[in-house]
């Protein structure tokens, strides 16, 4: 019951955020340089003065700022976040047919960060001021001061170009019509490095922080108890410091998520992974504002959803957090 | 500060961080004087690998400019949108996280409300967008780096502010009948600098990095040579040039770690209480 309330107010917290969000795409359409109906033309409608009128009819560009934001609104409440005049298509259908190519790279960036960064930073915790600890703590800060685009540039130049290892590009081979299990053979081989560089960084977090938040409750006075008790210190590790040192790492992960988003730009334009990150660039260098403005609401949506899942993940791993 | 200094310099990568930071620099100043000619210009051959022709030790790119001339000028821009960038955040974050703390009550739900808000938009994204649609330009690309960086100060300032606002200097401040602007100017931010400092200190490696990720995706100021700019036009042709995209790579990841280490080790020096082992 106190869960459903909490997840009752956490949905409508989360429904205003995205009409903010919504605002402010709107603002910006109206506060870039030009008019309004050449922005979400792009480029291509720049010139055709009939298009622009018809555009500028059809979005009620001619009518007061306030019914304009309305009009805009009620057609984000019906997903319909406009045209895409570069693609021919509407925004929202170019959207959902990347969002799955984006959701299976950041899933699987996701689970490999937190799982390798959880398991190295308990790792250098439990041998704090030993050449280990140094090593791995080192490699954590060189991983989180690299580009990330450059470390995909690199992952493509070392084991697709050098070592031949892996493909740089796309998702599936071109043309590949094969059985069921050796096309998901084909996607996963497609995914290691781009999941594993956008992982890298991420996971660089995750070890700094899992190996500060073990050795500070490493110091709480319960864990010198369970040491006087005779309990070993594997038990002691792994059942209480790691158990209680894992709560800042959760709640990190939702604050993690809307960084997902800017790393899967990056990877997508550089492994030309068909998300939703590379639809982005896409809309960039064509200058399609409607396309690009409906990609960052749809994204921001996405990290709304998974920072309510994870103070939901966080409320069962910790009942003391009350809805506040 | 004599005591700052030596607590500093008992963090060797610290020092070794600040040594790194004064060279970048020192490159960005010099950049005219080694390389009179302008980094667009063409020098030599294209695709001249490196280590092959003094005047041009790093190799040509493309268009045969020279790449060591680029990194030494693309120091310039990564500095500079760095630390303007940090310096607009911080006087967004400061006064927004000063006030929340300071007042209180509703001044402090508003205000952390727009906070949090700032917090879920992914950042990377809107800073895209805001770039891409003001067109990219210095001022664009560093209002939109400021932006995207100034929630993380205003949380922090606000925690600060917050438990200097129970002490009794600032009651007695209070008492005295100091104005609400005076008590936080005077009295309560001079005592909150040292995790500002810090904070600032890493923001300016972020922003680096932003501004490299940026110019990458061609949303760079299409006048200025930057690392971000030599890496995206050496993209399609990693297979033949290395050289084009690992020199200024190499460049922002030294720089950028140079920057954190720094940050780490500011941190130790200006709060005595922290111990090596909490980073």
């Amino acid at each position: 019951m106190q869960t459903l309330r909490f997840l009752l107010w956490r949905v409508a917290k989360g429904i205003l955020v995205v009409l903010a969000i919504v605002i402010l795409d709107f603002a910006l359409i109206h506060l870039a340089p030009g008019d309004p109906a050449s922005v979400m033309a792009g480029e291509s409608g720049a010139t055709d003065e009939a298009f622009l009128q018809q555009l500028r009819a059809k979005f009620g560009l001619d009518q007061p700022l306030l019914t304009q934001l309305g009009l805009y609104l009620w057609g984000v409440v019906r997903l319909d976040l406009g045209f895409s005049y570069r693609q021919q298509m509407p925004v929202i259908e170019l959207v959902m047919n990347r969002l799955p190519a984006t959701l299976l790279l950041t899933g699987a960036a996701f689970a490999f960060s937190l799982t390798v960064g959880v398991a190295m930073g308990a790792w250098a915790a439990a041998n704090k001021g030993r050449p280990l600890d140094r090593l791995i703590t080192t490699i954590a800060l060189v991983f989180y001061a690299t580009p990330l685009f450059w470390m995909a540039l690199m992952a493509v130049l070392i084991f697709s170009v050098w070592l031949d290892w892996l493909p740089a590009f796309g998702m599936r081979e071109v043309g590949a019509n094969v059985s069921l299990m050796e096309g998901v053979l084909d996607v996963a081989r497609h995914l290691v490095l781009p999941a594993v560089t956008l992982g890298l960084f991420f996971m660089a977090v995750y070890v700094r922080m899992t190996r500060s938040s073990m050795i500070e409750v490493g110091r709480q006075d319960f864990i010198k108890t369970l040491r006087a008790k005779g309990l070993s210190e594997r038990v002691i590790l792994r059942r209480h410091v790691l158990r209680n040192a894992i709560l800042p790492v959760v709640s990190l992960a939702g604050i993690q998520a809307g960084q997902m988003v800017g790393g899967a730009v990056m990877t997508e334009t550089v492994f030309a992974w068909p998300g939703i990150g590379r639809l982005m660039y896409e809309a960039l260098i064509q200058r399609d504002y409607n396309l690009l403005l409906g990609v960052f609401v749809v994204s921001a949506a996405m990290v709304v959803v998974f920072n309510i899942l994870t103070d939901l993940v966080y409320r069962m791993v910790d009942p003391r957090i009350e809805v506040s | 500060m004599g005591a700052f200094w030596s607590r500093f310099r008992r963090h060797k990568a610290a020092v070794a961080g600040l040594v790194v930071v004064v060279l970048v620099i020192v490159i960005a100043i010099a950049a005219p004087y080694f390389y009179p000619v302008s980094p667009w210009k063409m020098v030599q051959r294209p695709f001249l690998p490196p280590f092959a022709n003094g005047a041009v030790p790093l190799g040509t790119d493309t268009l045969g400019r020279n790449v060591a001339s680029g990194l030494a000028y693309g120091a310039r821009i990564s500095l500079l949108i760095g630390t303007i960038s940090t310096l607009v955040a911080l006087m967004v974050g400061v006064p927004i996280g000063a006030a929340a703390g300071y007042f209180g009550g509703l001044v402090d739900d508003l205000l952390m409300r727009f906070t949090e808000f700032f917090q879920t938009i992914p950042s990377f994204a809107l800073a895209i967008v805001l770039v891409a649609i003001f067109q990219p330009s210095l001022v664009s690309i560093t209002i939109a780096i400021a932006i995207v960086g100034w929630p993380p100060v205003a949380r922090l300032v606000r925690g600060e502010v917050m438990a200097q606002r129970k002490r009794e200097y600032v009651e007695a401040a209070i008492l005295a009948g100091q104005s609400h602007w005076t008590i936080i100017t005077r009295q309560i931010l001079p005592n909150v600098t040292s995790p500002i400092v810090v904070l600032a200190s890493l923001m300016v490696a972020s922003a680096i990095l932003l501004e490299s990720s940026l110019s990458f995706l061609g949303l760079g100021d299409p006048s200025i040579m930057s690392w971000g700019y030599m890496i995206g036009a050496a993209r399609t042709v990693v297979r033949q040039a290395w050289w084009l995209s690992v020199f200024p790579g190499v460049a922002i990841l030294i720089s950028v770690l140079a920057l954190n280490l720094v940050g780490e080790g500011l941190a130790e020096a200006l709060d005595p209480r922290s111990s090596r082992d909490q980073h």
